[in-house]
C-alpha cells in the first residue's frame, strides 16, 4: 500500500474543506464572543465594585487556569441538567469565547492601564460624562495598541476549535477522522487537516507580526 | 468666587494640606508659589474634582463643590471651572478640531456649527487658526499648549486652573504662551489660579501671590510687595533660591 | 455528596498520568525551547531556517491535530506505535517547546549588547559567554512567561484524553459522567480544583526560581506582560 494515495487526497478534499468552514464560522462567533465579552470584562473589573469585582476576578482566574476541554465537556452535561439545550456547535462557540474571554479581559485592561493617567484627567477637567471617556478617549487609545495581542488570540482559538470533536462538532479534524474511520486511511485526511491549518493560521500570525511592528513604531 | 474653608487633604497618613483657608474673589488672578510637594497642585486637583477632601469645604461661585447634595449638581458647579495641563493632555485621538468640539457638543449642548465656530474663534484668539485639523502629535509643544488653553476657554469657564503650564515646554516656547496667557488675564473676567515657576510672569500676571510651605500658607500678598518685601523668612529663602536662576 | 469518597479515587486515579504528561511535557519543552532558541540565533542561514520550519510549523498547527497525527500517522509510515502517553508527552514538547523557543531566543536577545561586548572583552569563549554571561540574564526575562506557558501545557494535558490517556479529565469524561450523573456539577467542581491547584504548584516552583534567578544578579524578579500572548 502506498504512503501517500494522491487520488484518495484529492477526493477528501472537498469534505475537509467543507468541514474546514465550520471550523472558521465557530472561530469567527467564538471571537466575536471573546473580543466582546472580554471588553465588558475589562470595564467592569475597573469599575471596582465592591463584591462583583471579587467574583469576576474568581470566575476569569479560575476559567483562564482549566482547561478549555473540560469547559466544555462541562457546558455539554451541565447544562441539559440544568434544563437547557444547546447544540453542540452552540456550546462550543460559547465555550471558546468565554474562555477566550478571560484572556483578551487582561489584554483590554493592559492596554487601558496603558493610557496615560492625564488623558482621563484632562477629559475630567472637560466633565465629559463617563460613557464619553470610555468611548471617545480611552478606548480608542487603548485598543488599537493592544490589536496584535488580540489577533493572537484569534489565531489561537481557530487552533483550539478540533478539541470540539470531543462533543461531536463536525470540524475539520472530526471530517478527517470520520473518513478515515472509512477507509482506514489515515495518513491523508490528518496531513491535509494539519496543512489547511498552517495555511491558515500561518498568514495570519505573520499579518499580526507586521501589525505588531507597526504599532511599535507609533 | 472661590472658598476655601479648613480645608485638609491626607494622602495615606501624609497630610498634604492642612486647615487651609482662603478666598479668591471674581477676577482675580491668584498664583501658587512655593516648594515641591507644599500642597500648590493638590489645591488645583481639588478644585478640578481629582482628589476628595478629608476635611472642610470648598465652594465656587456659592455653590458647594465638595459637597454637593448630587451628580448634577457636582457637575453643573465644576463645569464653571476648566484646567490646563502641564503636560497639554490633548486627545491624541482627534484633530485639533475634534479636541475643541468635544466639550461644548458633549457637556454644553452645542450643535456642532456652534462649537465649530467657537472653535475657529478660539483658535483665532491662541493664533492657530490655520491648524484646525492637525493631529496633536504634529504640533510643537508650545502649539499644543496653545491648544489645550483653547480646549479650557472652549467650555467658558468663570475660572481657569493653570497647573504649572509652562514647565514641560522648550524654553523659546514659554514666551508664547505666557504672552497669551498675559492677554488673555486683560481682556478677560475670568479667575485664573496659577501653580507656576516662572516668578516674572508671577509678577506681571498676579494680583495676589500666595506662598505654601508643609500644606499651609506661609504668606498671602500682591506680588510688589512679596517679591521685594517678603515677611516671612521661608518666603524669603524660596525666593531667593528660584530668582538665582 | 456521598459520591464524593468514589469521585475522588477515580480522578485520584487519573492523578498519575496528568503529572507524569506535564512533567515530561514540561522537560521535553525545556530542552527544546532552549535547543531550538539557541538554534534560531545560530550565525548559520540554514541552521535557523530549519529551526524556523519547526517552530513555525507546531505553531501554526492545531495541538490536536499534530497528537492525532503522531498517534494515528506516525505508525503508518514509521511502522512504530507510540504508547498513548509517551505520544502525548511528545506532542506537548514539541508544541511547547516552539513557543518557549520564541520566549528563550527574545530573552536572549533583550540582554544589552554591552553585556556581550564585555564577555567578549574578556576573551571568554562563545560557550561561556552564554553560560556565564548572557543566559543568567535573560533567564529572568524567560521565567515568567515560561510559567504561563507551563500552565498551559498543563491544561493541555487534558487534549490527551482524546487520545485514551487515562488522565483526570478522560477519568471524568468516561468513567464518572456515564455513572454518576447526577453529580455533574459536584465532578467537574473538582476537575477544575485539582486543575487549579496543580496550576499553583507550578507557579509556587517558577516563583521560586525567578527569585533565585534575580537573586543570582542581585535584583528583584520581573512580572509577566499579559500582552505576550502565548
Amino acid at each position: 500500500m502506498p504512503l501517500w494515495d494522491w487520488d484518495y487526497a484529492f477526493s477528501i478534499l472537498p469534505d475537509l474543506l467543507l468541514a474546514l468552514v465550520t471550523t472558521i464560522e465557530i472561530t469567527v462567533l467564538g471571537s466575536v464572543v471573546a473580543l466582546l465579552l472580554g471588553l465588558v470584562f475589562a470595564v467592569i473589573r475597573r469599575a471596582r465594585i465592591p463584591v462583583l469585582d471579587q467574583i469576576l476576578w474568581a470566575f476569569i482566574e479560575i476559567v483562564r487556569s482549566t482547561p478549555l476541554l473540560v469547559q466544555v465537556f462541562f457546558l455539554f452535561f451541565a447544562l441539559p441538567r440544568l434544563g437547557i439545550t444547546l447544540s453542540a456547535f452552540v456550546i462550543g462557540v460559547v465555550g471558546l469565547g468565554v474562555h477566550y474571554a478571560t484572556y483578551t479581559s487582561e489584554v483590554y485592561r493592559a492596554g487601558i492601564d496603558a493610557v496615560p493617567k492625564g488623558q482621563w484627567e484632562a477629559a475630567a477637567a472637560l466633565s465629559l460624562p463617563r460613557s464619553r471617556v470610555w468611548t471617545g478617549v480611552v478606548l480608542p487609545q487603548a485598543i488599537p495598541r493592544v490589536l496584535p495581542a488580540l489577533g493572537n488570540y484569534v489565531i489561537s482559538m481557530f487552533k483550539e476549535v478540533p478539541l470540539l470533536l470531543a462533543i461531536g462538532v463536525v470540524e475539520v479534524v472530526n471530517a478527517g477522522r470520520e473518513i478515515g474511520s472509512a477507509t482506514f486511511r489515515y495518513v491523508e485526511p490528518y496531513t491535509i487537516a494539519g496543512v489547511l491549518f498552517l495555511l491558515l493560521s500561518y498568514p495570519a500570525s505573520l499579518l499580526v507580526r507586521r501589525l505588531e511592528r507597526r504599532s511599535v513604531r507609533t | 468666587m472661590i472658598v476655601f474653608d479648613g480645608v485638609e487633604k491626607r494622602f495615606g497618613s501624609t497630610v498634604v494640606l492642612r486647615d487651609l483657608d482662603f478666598t479668591v474673589a471674581p477676577g482675580e488672578h491668584v498664583t501658587l508659589i512655593g516648594p515641591s510637594g507644599s500642597g500648590k497642585t493638590t489645591i488645583l486637583r481639588l478644585l478640578m474634582t481629582l482628589e476628595k477632601v478629608n476635611a472642610g469645604s470648598i465652594t465656587v461661585g456659592g455653590d458647594s463643590l465638595s459637597h454637593a447634595p448630587n451628580e448634577k449638581a457636582l457637575s453643573a458647579v465644576r463645569r464653571r471651572i476648566g484646567m490646563v495641563f502641564q503636560q497639554f493632555n490633548l486627545f491624541p485621538n482627534m484633530t485639533v478640531r475634534g479636541n475643541l468640539v468635544e466639550g461644548p457638543t458633549r457637556v454644553l449642548g452645542l450643535s456642532k456649527d456652534e462649537a465649530d465656530s467657537r472653535a475657529a474663534d478660539l483658535l483665532e484668539l491662541v493664533g492657530l487658526a490655520d491648524r484646525i485639523d492637525a493631529h496633536p502629535t504634529q504640533l510643537s509643544g508650545g502649539q499644543q499648549q496653545r491648544v489645550a488653553i483653547a480646549r479650557a476657554l472652549a467650555m467658558r469657564p468663570s475660572v481657569l486652573l493653570l497647573d504649572e503650564v509652562t514647565s514641560a515646554l522648550d524654553p523659546e516656547l514659554v514666551a508664547g504662551v505666557l504672552a497669551l496667557l498675559r492677554d488673555l488675564g486683560e481682556t478677560t473676567d475670568i479667575t485664573f489660579l496659577c501653580v507656576t515657576h516662572e516668578m516674572g510672569f508671577a509678577r506681571d500676571f498676579s494680583h495676589r501671590v500666595m506662598m505654601f510651605d508643609g500644606g499651609r500658607v506661609i504668606e498671602d500678598a500682591p506680588p510688589e510687595r512679596l517679591f521685594t518685601a517678603p515677611e516671612h523668612e521661608r518666603t524669603q529663602t524660596f525666593l531667593q533660591a528660584v530668582l538665582r536662576h | 455528596m456521598s459520591d464524593l469518597p468514589q469521585i475522588l479515587s477515580v480522578l485520584g486515579d487519573g492523578l498519575p498520568d496528568t503529572i507524569l504528561a506535564t512533567l515530561g511535557g514540561i522537560v521535553l519543552t525545556v530542552v527544546l525551547a532552549f535547543g531550538a532558541g539557541l538554534l534560531l540565533l545560530s550565525p548559520r542561514t540554514w541552521v535557523r531556517g530549519i529551526t524556523r520550519v519547526y517552530v513555525e510549523g507546531f505553531r501554526g498547527t492545531s495541538e490536536v491535530v499534530q497528537l492525532f497525527w503522531i498517534y494515528f500517522v506516525l505508525p503508518v509510515i514509521v511502522g512504530y506505535q507510540l504508547v498513548p502517553l509517551v505520544a502525548g508527552i511528545a506532542v506537548l514538547g514539541l508544541n511547547h517547546g516552539a513557543y518557549g523557543a520564541e520566549i528563550v531566543r527574545g530573552a536572549i536577545r533583550s540582554v544589552p549588547r554591552a553585556q556581550y561586548e564585555g564577555a567578549v572583552a574578556l576573551n571568554l569563549s562563545p560557550a561561556q559567554r552564554m553560560r556565564r554571561v548572557i543566559l543568567p540574564q535573560a533567564l529572568v526575562e524567560i521565567l515568567p512567561p515560561l510559567n504561563n506557558l507551563f500552565i498551559q501545557l498543563l491544561k493541555s494535558t487534558a487534549v490527551l484524553a482524546l487520545i485514551t490517556v487515562p488522565e483526570v479529565t478522560r477519568q471524568a469524561r468516561e468513567v464518572l459522567i456515564p455513572n454518576f450523573g447526577d453529580d455533574t456539577f459536584l465532578i467537574f467542581g473538582v476537575v477544575f480544583v485539582i486543575y487549579l491547584v496543580l496550576a499553583a504548584a507550578i507557579t509556587l516552583v517558577m516563583r521560586l526560581l525567578e527569585r533565585w534567578a534575580a537573586g543570582r544578579l542581585g535584583r528583584r524578579p520581573v512580572k509577566a506582560d499579559p500582552l505576550e500572548a502565548v
